[in-house]
């Protein structure tokens, strides 16, 4: 079985992701990937190192800025060629508008959601995390191509140290796709890794009190070497960045350790994290929801706990 | 200025998928998609800020999707178009998209508003989809919109800051709920709802073939339910001074330190 794996990247690197969905790509069959971009040699090689066989490369001024459709033109033009049978994504803004239009410029079936695809038969089944994570379903396609959109970080990429055939590939854009097009790009002042690559998060919630109080959080991240998040509820507040929120609205994140200060744990935040390998939660209230699917809870006050805990893990890593 | 708004109606409350037919359960009581709220809410401060305009609503569902649809027109929305099927019930994406391609291209739309998700399905895609279909420019995630001279211009929300983008008009926009606060419909706005126009639609008289919609036009299907897997031992402290020590030791055991 062959699958094409859309590799997005970012700043001269692709993105973890795509890496992800590449290794479980290779683990079904052979797997070919595509980079889409303006003066992105290089990156092509990068994918053979974790499972692509094959890349196809469109280098184009026109895929310079992120937007989808150009893209979808790009992706339906290889599929169409080639015949491919399988496209999988990794989630993302620009990723989820290029598989949901490509879906209907190849009238293709799209799944989303998926934390997992497996070979039954000589079909696939997606698992599908349903309903804010409550159900996981059983999803399939009826015919092919099939589009698959895998949630954030479901899978660790594998470098297996291959080399891929690079081949470039040409595309000639609808006059709709290209009509829209960048102003400008306003980076957000982000310090420290960003959360959705991060391995150890930890995040702040309104128990904090306060934006003042988020450099207990911004300490304790950095003795452990990680990333800061936040809740919705304080980044509405304005106490912290979009960019860091965790949940439903903001971004599905799976670190090893997620270490939730002052956070209830709504349905809202949970389903953006309760994929995180160690959950540790502090918490004044000994009812707060996120003791039920927590892995250490503790109850206690995070201004006096979190403060020591860094101190403890310096010490440790110190020594 | 012509302002579609899409809009879906969800369940209220605990959704649940039925195992019968694999489908939401859409059998209770039915509410407005809360992130459709920010879309006709951004409709009506564009029609608001232009000389002139109408706002009009299309949505695909069940007759009882009308309750929902009319919680946006008493927030202000001119009138109503809903397709309503039974050969359209259970569409995926591919599906979805087309016949509601169908109903926003009789309408010809300057601006066409999605809301940044559905609250049922979790789908945050159809946008692209419809976009394509009707080959129209794209922008999703926008957190500001303008419409200006022809052309909308906003700020799209990514994974690494923002984008500023720009397109000319018609086009498709999907707006992110950090846009704006949905206004509370006014008695006024509730008591005049009723009587703003409501058109229902059969794919027959939209003009959609039945292959198109439902199960048939769809190429994604429900295969099984299952449960999330468990999560393992959680373990509960109170905090005596000592929690940190303990959380340290915890992520020693771990391997995390």
């Amino acid at each position: 079985m062959t699958t094409l794996v859309y590799l997005e990247h970012h700043d001269g690197e692709l993105l973890k992701g795509a890496l992800g969905v590449l290794g479980k790509a290779a683990s079904l069959g052979e797997a070919h990937g595509v980079v889409l971009g303006s003066g992105i040699a290089g990156l092509a090689e990068e994918a053979g190192r974790f499972g692509a066989t094959k890349v196809y490369v469109v280098d184009d001024p026109a895929l310079e800025a992120p937007l989808p459709q150009p893209r979808v033109d790009a992706v339906a033009g290889l599929v169409q060629a080639q015949g491919v049978e399988t496209v999988l994504f990794a989630n993302s803004v620009l990723a989820a508008d290029i598989a949901a239009a490509l879906a209907a410029r190849l009238d293709a079936g799209l799944n989303w959601q998926l934390a997992d695809l497996v070979v039954e038969g000589d079909g696939l089944v997606g698992k599908q995390a349903a309903l804010g994570d409550s159900v996981m379903v059983d999803v399939g396609w009826t015919r092919t191509p099939r589009l698959a959109l895998f949630r954030t970080a479901a899978f660790d990429p594998v470098e297996t140290g291959g080399q891929a055939d690079v081949e470039p590939v040409s595309v000639s854009f609808e006059g709709f796709s290209v009509a829209a097009r960048l102003v400008e790009h306003l980076q957000e002042e982000a310090s420290g890794p960003s959360i959705e690559e991060a391995e150890i998060i930890v995040a702040g919630g309104r128990g904090l009190g306060g934006p003042e109080n988020f450099t207990v959080i911004e300490e304790l991240a950095a003795a452990l070497g990680g990333a800061v998040a936040a809740t919705r509820a304080v980044v509405d507040a304005g106490w912290y960045p979009y960019s860091t929120q965790v949940g439903q609205t903001g971004k599905t994140v799976s670190p090893k350790l997620y270490v939730a200060c002052g956070i209830s744990g709504a349905i809202q935040h949970k389903v953006g994290m309760q994929g995180s390998g160690v959950i540790v939660a502090i918490n004044k209230d000994r009812n707060a929801p996120i003791f039920e699917f927590c892995d250490l809870g503790v109850v206690g006050d995070l201004h006096s706990v979190v403060p020591k805990l860094t101190e403890l893990v310096k010490a440790r890593r110190g020594g | 200025m012509k302002i579609a708004v899409c809009v879906k109606q969800v369940p209220e409350g605990t959704k649940r998928i039925d195992p019968a037919t694999m489908r939401l359960d859409r059998s209770g009581e039915g509410a407005l998609n809360p992130y459709d709220a920010n879309a006709v809410e951004e409709a009506l401060r564009v029609r608001e800020s232009s000389a002139e305009g109408e706002v009009v609503l299309v949505s695909l569902g069940p007759a009882s999707a009308l309750d929902a649809i009319r919680k946006a027109l008493a927030m202000g929305a001119d009138r109503s178009v809903l397709v309503s099927d039974d050969a359209a019930a259970g569409s995926d994406l591919v599906a979805t998209s087309y016949v509601l391609a169908a109903a926003l291209e009789r309408e010809g739309a300057d601006l066409i508003l999605f809301g940044q998700q559905a609250a049922d399905s979790d789908g945050a895609v159809l946008w692209a989809a419809v976009a394509d279909r009707l080959r129209l420019p794209l922008i999703s995630q926008l957190a500001d919109l303008a419409v200006e001279g022809g052309s909308v211009r906003g700020k799209r929300q990514t994974e690494f800051g923002y984008d500023v983008i720009e397109a000319p008009l018609p086009a498709v926009v999907a707006v992110s709920d950090a846009i704006n606060e949905p206004r509370y419909p006014s008695l006024k706005g509730i008591m005049s709802a009723k009587k703003k126009p409501q058109e229902t639609l059969t794919l027959a008289e939209l003009g959609v073939d039945p292959s198109h919609a439902g199960e048939a036009g769809s190429r994604t299907t429900v295969l099984a339910l299952g449960a999330p897997p468990p999560r393992g031992e959680s373990r509960t402290i109170e905090d005596d001074g000592g929690a940190a020590g303990e959380i340290v030791a915890y992520l020693e055991e771990k391997r995390l330190l």
